[in-house]
């Protein structure tokens, strides 16, 4: 879809939710809207997508009380102002958007996360992401390092550019919208996203991705949207495994879930974001035990993120079941750099393989 | 000469008045902070029962001013009946000595032990005798007596005694002295304003050091005096009986008939049949043995409760409701008085009452007013039935929070009226655990307290309509103005969604250009008659309508319309102006009106 196109779609449809508004109030209706509710409880796994998608649970807001006709107010000025923004052929981040509201007297935000949330309530009842709405996430793309070929749009034209060849040390940044990205070829068996810088750093030092023929993804932490959503091209186009490589404590199987199964605050758009195919490859806490690999005690919180990722839906198997309740009985946490204790090339020579054939990839 | 004998010389009857001068905690005088309340405390259930029995509206003047660094004058005046001269040193010079302790009947003081003890007090600290004047009636002289008491003897000293002029035709003016200290002033306040609120046929007037505190009347009604009673048979105990038996000559039959109430000739015979004593036995020569086979068979045998309304005065839900809403601002008030009941023989009626929100304090404990016989009870809460019978209530199935106590915005009144009010000790400050006593109590708090959840649960409902209202006024021209403006077509017209929520009159004011526009609107079901009152400086007169009604006050003009509106119908006037001064509405509820300032 040309951008114009895709910026007339969007307009269409934000004009869309106020014109159902403006034909409510005509009828002598109190305007309102329904959405899915946001909570564990209401995610479900969809089996045809293979991704955890929002339930039949839904809250209706209407203005007949003061806080939800002034939660319309808002989204009526946000709408207000999507509108003119793409009209305008402007874009803004979040941040800005907040800012922004300064202006609106009655419809100004309390505070970022209102405006965050009402953005996501606006990607739910137009079926349409954020980046349509000319809204930037504040976020840098996450790098890519790898034997991979694409085209992106770029303000001064189009560029191909090798994931190897054509770019520094550092690899190559993922856009804001990857939309603008086209994927070309590839000559790479897998895609392994990575956690941290150091890790990343580390293997492209050692040199993984041309021994292995191999595609590292540096995920910085949670990864963005625009991360999440490259990974789920990258598999779905060229039919990739991809392995998750993090540290090995609950956070990080949490940054596992999200790429592989969707986050609850995105699960309207889990079927672009998630790459359900994403195999977790470590650091597991068997790996822990195995290795004897340096590690710290679990804390409170731990044993709390831990306990309920137990009834989470999206680590409701076997594996998630016996790794987590293991982790609990050792009572220990690595990080994915704790393997440099067997030395630096420890980890591209012995573990990665080893896990790779385990898992059936090399 | 032997221990057995050393030891006899020691030994020696006790002074009453000596005892107590020992035991001041028993009266309620273990601290300087504590005399002057108790004193007032004392002398004002004097006061007011003597008016009682006189039928008088009592008028009570009070003062409490210092003399001396640690030394205080108090001074209390009412207007009862006064005291016959001849009595007087025995009433404030004597412990033990009064008028109510022989008799069944509700009063606020009974020992005879109060002002006593507190003349006692003044000459043990001060060392000032307590000055009296008494008139009791317009044909007699005042008398003025200063007092103290004997400590060994416990017999009143009349150091002087004289007549003088008196400005009141009947009444008592009592005058003392003592060490102690104002830090309970609070309390004492306090306790008045408790007092006030349970007696408002009274009006008390409290000064210290020159400030003055007025507690009014809110009622003209004498009330009625309560009229002694015999004893009942149930809770009669050996020496009481063996007393009343040598003061009876004449037959047991008779005896039992005739001293005690709710026994009837029939009754009189069971209980001699049960006890196996002749009816025609002589009353006065019954052994200690067959006294107390009587004493059995009068708790065996069924006997009628005794007759609680006239030897008990309840104070009546009206008037408590008045004389709390006099002193506290509450949303919600209710009062309960219980049928009378029984406990041991004693006839006692519980009232209670239950006030919420308005200004009283929101957060930490409801505040418990405690009465016995119409006097407040201020120390020791944590001791009394009533406070026991509060807590073990579950107070959050009637949507109040609870932490022991219940907490919020509340106050609980229990009012214990009995012939004998069974306190825990003799400062009379906690009523004593009796299980017929606190069932009353609960039975009557649990009645207030479904009241006040229902009324809680309206107003919660209420509060949501005004939330809707307000919604609807404020926030629903604005997103109608907006969405207008995305979707390119003009404003919808929102009225009949208004309408349709609300139910409500809405009074809106808008500016456009230096034209003020205000719309009433009545969405109610029927006709709304009202004043409309603007004051602004808009100084042009050129309303449209025109005000009935237009003043200058400095640089405000204050103009006043006469507003008919039909019921689905609007008013409109405009003028030329600005956004600023105000809009008011009078003469009809302020609940159905909603009032949209659009500059706010």
């Amino acid at each position: 879809m040309s951008k114009e196109d895709l910026d007339i779609l969007a307009t269409g449809r934000l004009i869309g939710i106020a014109r159902k508004w403006y034909d409510q109030m005509l009828e002598g209706q109190i305007p309102s809207i329904a959405l899915p509710t946001r909570t564990k409880q209401n995610i479900e796994y969809d089996d045809t997508s293979e991704v955890w998608k929002y339930g039949d649970r839904e809250s209706i807001r209407s203005a007949g009380t003061a806080k939800s006709a002034l939660h319309l107010l808002k989204m009526a000025y946000v709408i207000w102002f999507l509108r003119k923004q793409i009209g305008e052929n402007r874009s803004s981040t979040l941040r800005e958007l907040y800012y922004i509201s300064e202006g609106w007297k009655k419809a100004k935000f309390q505070a970022q996360d209102e405006s965050n949330f009402l953005i996501e309530d606006l990607e739910i009842l137009t079926d349409m992401q954020r980046e349509a709405f000319h809204l930037r996430p504040e976020e840098d793309g996450a790098t890519i390092f790898g034997p991979l070929k694409l085209r992106e749009m770029t303000r001064r034209g189009e560029k191909d550019i090798h994931c190897q060849d054509d770019v520094g040390e550092a690899g190559y940044q993922i856009p804001t919208n990857v939309e603008t990205v086209e994927l070309l070829e590839h000559d790479a068996k897998f895609v392994i996203a990575i956690e941290t810088g150091g890790m990343y750093a580390r293997l492209i030092e050692n040199g993984f991705d041309g021994d292995h023929q191999a595609i590292l993804i540096h995920l910085k932490g949670q990864p963005a949207r625009s991360t999440r959503r490259f990974l789920n091209r990258i598999n779905t186009q060229f039919n990739l495994p991809v392995v998750v490589f993090t540290d090995g404590d609950p956070w990080s199987y949490r940054i596992y879930a999200s790429v592989a199964y969707g986050a609850i605050k995105s699960a309207h758009i889990s079927e672009l974001l998630a790459t359900p195919k994403a195999r977790f490859i470590g650091v597991q806490p068997t790996d822990i035990r195995d290795y004897h690999l340096p590690s710290d005690h679990l804390n409170d919180k731990d044993i709390g993120a831990l306990r309920s990722e137990l009834t989470d839906p999206r680590f409701a198997s076997d594996y998630w079941k016996e790794q987590i309740e293991l982790q609990l009985k050792l009572n220990l946490k690595s990080e994915q750099q704790a393997f440099a204790a067997k030395g630096l090339d420890f980890v591209t020579k012995e573990y990665l393989p080893a896990r790779l054939s385990d898992m059936g990839i090399i | 000469m032997s221990l057995a004998e050393e030891l006899a010389k020691q030994q020696r009857s006790i002074s009453v008045a000596e005892f107590f001068e020992r035991n001041k905690h028993l009266l309620g005088f273990d601290s300087p902070t504590r005399g002057i309340i108790t004193t007032i405390k004392e002398a004002v259930d004097n006061a007011l029962d003597a008016c009682e029995e006189a039928m008088e509206l009592p008028d009570i003047f009070l003062s409490v001013s210092r003399q001396d660094r640690e030394i205080y004058r108090i001074v209390i005046e009412d207007n009862g009946p006064g005291i016959i001269p001849d009595q007087i040193p025995f009433i404030f010079g004597k412990l033990l000595y009064g008028s109510r302790f022989h008799q069944i009947r509700q009063s606020r003081g009974q020992q005879g032990i109060g002002i006593s003890a507190a003349v006692l007090y003044a000459q043990l600290t001060a060392g000032v005798p307590t000055l009296i004047v008494s008139r009791t009636g317009p044909e007699h002289p005042a008398h003025e007596f200063a007092i103290q008491i004997n400590i060994d003897t416990n017999e009143p000293e009349v150091l002087t005694r004289r007549e003088i002029e008196w400005d009141r035709t009947h009444g008592t003016r009592i005058q003392i002295e003592f060490k102690s200290t104002l830090a309970a002033k609070k309390r004492l306040i306090e306790y008045l304003r408790y007092t006030s609120v349970v007696n408002p046929h009274a009006r008390i007037r409290l000064e210290i050091d020159g400030e003055v505190f007025m507690f009014d009347r809110v009622s003209d009604e004498v009330i009625a005096c309560p009229r002694a009673i015999k004893p009942h048979p149930h809770g009669i105990e050996v020496g009481q009986i063996r007393r009343m038996l040598q003061a009876a000559p004449g037959t047991l039959e008779s005896f039992l008939m005739s001293s005690f109430s709710k026994i009837g000739k029939k009754t009189a015979e069971e209980i001699c049949r049960i006890a196996k004593l002749s009816c025609t036995a002589d009353a006065p020569s019954l052994s200690a043995n067959e006294q107390k086979r009587l004493i059995e068979a009068m708790q065996m045998v069924k006997v009628p409760p005794p007759p609680i309304s006239q030897c008990l005065s309840p104070i009546g839900e009206d008037l408590i409701i008045r004389g709390l809403e006099k002193e506290f601002q509450m949303d919600f008030v209710k009062a309960r008085t219980r049928p009378g009941s029984v406990f041991s023989g004693h006839p006692f009626i519980i009232e209670a009452a239950i006030g919420y929100g308005g200004k009283l304090a929101a957060d930490g404990n409801a505040q418990i007013l405690r009465f016995a016989n119409r006097v407040p009870l201020m120390y020791q809460q944590g001791a009394c039935a009533i406070t026991s019978a509060i807590s073990a209530m579950n107070w959050k199935n009637y949507a109040v929070a609870q932490a022991g106590l219940p907490t919020g915005p509340l106050l609980i009144l229990v009012h214990v009226a009995s012939t004998s009010v069974p306190f825990t000790s003799e400062s009379k400050d906690a009523i004593a655990s009796i299980p017929e006593i606190e069932r009353e109590i609960t039975l009557g708090l649990q009645d207030l307290a479904r009241d006040l959840k229902i009324f809680l649960s309206r107003r919660d409902r209420n509060r949501l309509q005004e939330d809707r209202a307000r919604a609807v006024c404020a926030i629903l021209p604005e997103l109608a103005e907006k969405v207008a403006e995305i979707v390119e077509l003009p404003k919808p017209d929102i009225s009949s969604i208004e309408g349709r929520i609300m139910h409500k009159l809405i009074v809106r004011k808008t500016v456009s250009e230096g034209i003020v526009r205000v719309e009433i609107k009545n969405y109610t079901a029927g006709q709304a008659s009202l004043s409309l009152y603007t004051i602004t400086r808009d100084s042009e007169n050129n309303a449209d309508p025109p005000p009935d009604f237009l003043t200058k006050m400095d640089e405000d003009f204050t103009r006043v319309w006469q507003v008919v509106v039909d019921p689905g119908k609007v008013w409109t006037t405009t003028y030329s102006g600005s956004a600023h001064g105000t809009v008011e509405i009078r003469g009809i509820d302020p609940r159905n009106v909603v009032m949209v300032d659009r500059d706010e």
